[in-house]
């Protein structure tokens, strides 16, 4: 059980929008950590992909999410390689407009020198059958302590591809003590 | 291509910094873009035939959607 919950940072996308909102220098003084963030992307489709890469890495990642929507029964897939689909199914330029999707990770035990487990879930806002909501499992095999994760838009580059986060997106990074 | 930012934001000293991407990165974004675009069209398009062969099954067996759908639950 969390004893406190800190807000470590956040950023709002301005007008110009961000490929990109990448949290760097995290301390390492709490136990774990919660990142949230609420987008919407300028991709030509009803629901893009966000990607976290952590500490810049674009290697070791492997993980299962499964997600349904209005228009069917859950489905289950995989990935592994390089990026983490943390939030598979967020908005896109075609859903209902200004609506954005909802998403947090909770990485435990950031600090520490074993792999890197960490759970997603995340909603699609849409006024349509097809509103995807997820569960995720996500693998980051690295010992290495976490001082820097990024969302991205891009699932080749840690620093965002072609699309980008629109204005009014957010990202707010916390710390959970259990002491 | 119009500019494209990441924002960093360092969390010791809570200053945010606009970056703009690079050539290079902008060169990797628009192969990105429209990859992405494929991608997810694929996906979207492997769901509408998922529902439709369900549906197709479904109106075989003489059932409703919400019947079909009861039966998987």
């Amino acid at each position: 059980m969390a004893d406190t919950f800190t807000l470590i940072a956040s950023s709002t996308a301005g007008a110009g929008g961000v490929t990109a909102f990448d949290f760097t220098s995290i301390p390492s003084t709490y136990t774990d950590l919660v990142l949230k963030w609420s987008v919407r992307q300028d991709l030509s489709a009803v629901a893009a992909s966000d990607f976290i890469y952590i500490n810049g890495s674009q290697t070791s990642y492997i993980g299962r999410w499964i997600e349904a929507s209005g228009a069917g029964s859950a489905t289950s897939y995989g990935y592994s390689g390089n990026f983490t689909y943390a939030n598979p199914e967020g908005n896109g330029a075609n859903s209902t407009a200004n609506a954005f999707s909802n998403a947090e990770i909770y990485i435990p035990s950031y600090a520490g020198s074993y792999y890197k487990s960490f759970a997603s879930i995340n909603a699609m806002e849409n006024n349509a059958a097809t509103a995807y909501v997820s569960l995720g499992a996500n693998l980051w095999s690295n010992g290495s302590a976490i001082n820097r994760v990024t969302i991205s838009t891009s699932a080749t580059s840690v620093t965002g591809g072609a699309q980008k986060f629109l204005q009014y997106s957010t990202a707010y990074l916390y710390g959970v003590s259990n002491a | 291509m119009p500019k494209l930012s990441r924002v960093e934001i360092n969390c010791t000293t809570g200053k945010q910094t606009v970056i703009e991407l690079s050539a290079e990165e902008i060169a990797q974004a628009e192969s990105d873009r429209l990859k992405a675009e494929q991608d997810q069209a694929d996906r979207e398009a492997a769901a509408a035939t998922k529902a439709a062969t369900k549906a197709a099954i479904a109106e075989r067996l003489g059932l409703t959607a919400e019947e079909l759908a009861t039966l998987l639950s």
